[in-house]
């Protein structure tokens, strides 16, 4: 690239970043009008919604599905646009404001794709897979707390119980990758079952320390508790467990450096390569939703979940969750792929002995 | 149990979007299925046998190291919530659960289970 | 509509875990475990038992399964060479067993030894909370710190023999 090219080009990279940033401001501002959608002439309607359980629970899920396919082609669009900086490239541009509508026209690609299924698949697990994978990731964004009045259904063992959905994905990883019978997808879903394994037991001591200090396993629990005691992150004993949390959630999205299960340069694409159009569609749309949910857990667990001054609760969730999940794409954007003796190195020898002392220091600390 | 009426709808209302998802894709995609396009990728060569063969033995001792860590934790959930009650002799005895659970871990080392071959 | 509902899951329950046992395919058999696993932790939360619910998912449908999935694998017990035991003895014991655990059950709700005991609805709503749990579970008072430190010698021993039977013939 010659120096009169590059200036010009930084001219194109900045206009853009102003471009962005007014993306952004403009997407913060339908949040809060959302977040503030207790309007008194709509009452009658959100309270016939309310009224009967069913229905309320049935609106309420439709609209986080909707809520999850709205932020993931907003999440793929802006991180192709921060790889894109990263790495002295505009990213996407042509289609819509900033390249803003890419991510829908490839998803209205990828569903006039043709659906192919190996003839020596195991039809029924290869069909079941995608479910499997996807519906874990919308049940655990029912516990996720929004906002003030922006959390579908808070149970008092929230954290027992997304340690225990998060777990089903393994089950449909394994699935998908023995029902392609593919010896790629084979070894890469057994490669993504042991690593999730693996980091869960840091990431579960993590969030243990947390509860250490809370003393329950709600959200509102969390929430309220940082209300009066201010963010978790800033007891010392949890600076390490965020650090634990975070190498662990990485390891568990499959997000480089952690992502052998799908590393294209040995395993072609892990074990979503039998899988095309709408199929693979799904595998994509849980990733890129849990890695929201990760983020959005750990604000809520660290960074004090949508406290904050001035603006709507929501707003502030979604910004730290952004902020994080900048860091996260950052990460993997920066970082090269580990070996697989690396990867399990680092869990089994590093990250589960320092998270069970970090552990007994949360409650040594929490108990004093 | 206004929770598991919860679960229960986010469930199928999550499997319902897939479903329905899968089925618009239908109408509007190509079908024109082929041998060659049926097989299996194995980067352009024709894959040989099916891929259900015999796999690393580290995946079964990665997954029973899980298990014993999984359940430790299984444990440590009430701890974590009744250790401020129950006082000091909780504590000491958590301790003990973990230092004997670390033994086990540092005999794995020793072994040379955490290695990956 | 309680009894309906309990009804529908026992059923289905019951279903998973028999096409779990009929399935050739390992794998499929994996998934229905898991199915019956998830059913039965429905069944503890309509019970209030919360925590064991939850363990049930954690430890049983996300852990112990693809331990089994694993096992599979090593043993490479594929679909083209599936699970094929012709055993004439097995089912036969095993329905002979299966009817002797139905009738004891039958016999111990004659009885009465599996009546409600002292167990009020109030008390069974609070005790299946994971921190009455913890405060039953680590109070010294309580008998139950002894087998709670014995759980930590049969994790210990499970480490050492896994691995001395992974380490023989590598």
């Amino acid at each position: 690239m010659s120096v009169a090219h590059s200036g010009s080009a930084d001219a194109r990279r900045s206009g853009q970043f102003v471009g962005v940033i007014f993306v952004f401001i403009v997407l913060l501002v339908i949040a809060a009008v959302i977040g503030h959608l207790t309007l008194p002439g709509l009452a009658p309607v959100w309270h016939f919604l309310g009224a009967h359980p069913i229905l309320n629970a049935l609106v309420k899920a439709v609209v986080y599905v909707s809520f999850i396919a709205l932020l993931v082609l907003f999440l793929i669009w802006w991180e192709r646009k921060f790889a894109g900086w990263l790495q002295a490239r505009l990213g996407p541009k042509h289609v819509g404001p900033q390249g803003m509508l890419q991510t829908l026209a490839d998803a209205l690609k990828l569903i006039t794709k043709e659906d192919i299924t190996p003839a020596v698949a195991d039809r029924p697990l290869f069909y079941l897979a995608p479910f499997v994978v996807f519906v874990p990731t919308v049940l655990t964004f029912m516990v996720l707390p929004l906002g003030p009045h922006w959390i579908a259904q808070d149970l008092n063992v929230a954290l027992l119980y997304v340690i225990a959905i998060s777990s089903m994905t393994a089950t449909g990883i394994m699935a998908a990758g023995w029902g392609s019978n593919n010896k790629y997808s084979l070894l890469g879903g057994v490669r993504a079952v042991a690593q999730l394994l693996s980091y869960e037991v840091p990431m579960v001591m993590a969030v243990l320390s947390v509860v250490t200090f809370v003393g329950g396993l709600s959200m509102r629990h969390i929430i309220d508790y940082q209300a009066q005691n201010g963010w978790l992150i800033l007891k010392w004993p949890l600076i390490p467990a965020f650090l634990i949390f975070l190498i662990a959630a990485l390891a568990e999205l499959n997000r480089t450096p952690f992502d052998l299960p799908e590393a294209e340069s040995e395993l072609v694409s892990g074990f979503h390569t039998e899988y095309s159009g709408m199929r693979f569609a799904f595998f994509f749309l849980a990733e890129f939703a849990n890695n929201f949910f990760s983020a959005g857990f750990a604000v809520a667990l660290f960074f004090g979940g949508y406290l904050g001054p001035i603006l709507p609760g929501i707003v502030w969730f979604i910004l730290k969750t952004f902020v994080l999940i900048t860091l996260m794409m950052w990460i993997r954007w920066t970082v090269p792929r580990l070996r697989i003796d690396q990867m399990m190195g680092l869990c089994w020898k590093l990250l589960v002995p320092l998270s069970l002392v970090v552990f007994i220091l949360a409650a040594a600390w929490a108990s004093r | 149990m206004a929770g598991l009426l919860t679960i229960f709808v986010f469930t199928l209302v999550g499997a319902a979007f897939v479903a329905v998802n899968l089925l618009i894709a239908r109408f509007l995609r190509p079908s024109v299925p082929t041998t060659e396009k049926e097989t299996t990728y194995e980067c352009g060569p024709l894959p040989f046998g099916d891929a259900w063969r015999q796999f690393n033995m580290h995946y079964y001792l990665i997954g029973l190291l899980f298990v014993i860590f999984d359940v430790e934790a299984v444990f440590l959930y009430p701890w974590a919530l009744a250790f401020k009650q129950t006082g000091a002799y909780a504590v000491a005895e958590m301790i003990i659960f973990i230092g004997l659970l670390a033994v086990g871990w540092a005999y794995a080392w020793r072994r040379g289970a955490l290695e990956w071959q | 509509m309680q009894a309906a509902f309990f009804g529908v899951i026992a059923f289905l329950s019951i279903l998973s875990a028999i096409l779990m046992v009929m399935n050739r395919n390992p794998v499929r058999s994996a998934l229905f475990l898991v199915a019956n696993f998830a059913l039965l932790a429905v069944l503890y939360l309509t019970l209030a038992a919360q925590f064991i619910a939850a363990v049930e998912i954690i430890v049983y449908a996300g852990a112990i399964m693809v331990l089994f999935l694993f096992v599979l694998m090593l043993l490479s017990l594929g679909a083209s060479h599936a699970l094929r035991e012709r055993g004439g003895l097995q089912p036969l014991v095993a329905i002979i067993l299966g009817l002797i655990f139905l009738a004891s059950l039958s016999a111990a709700g004659a009885i009465g030894t599996l009546g409600p005991g002292q167990a009020t609805p109030q008390w069974v709503k609070n005790g299946g909370t994971v921190k009455a749990i913890g405060t039953a579970l680590f109070d010294p008072r309580l008998p139950w710190l002894f087998p709670f430190e014995v759980t930590s010698i049969l994790l210990l021993v499970a480490v050492v023999g896994a691995i001395v039977l992974a380490k023989r013939r590598v």
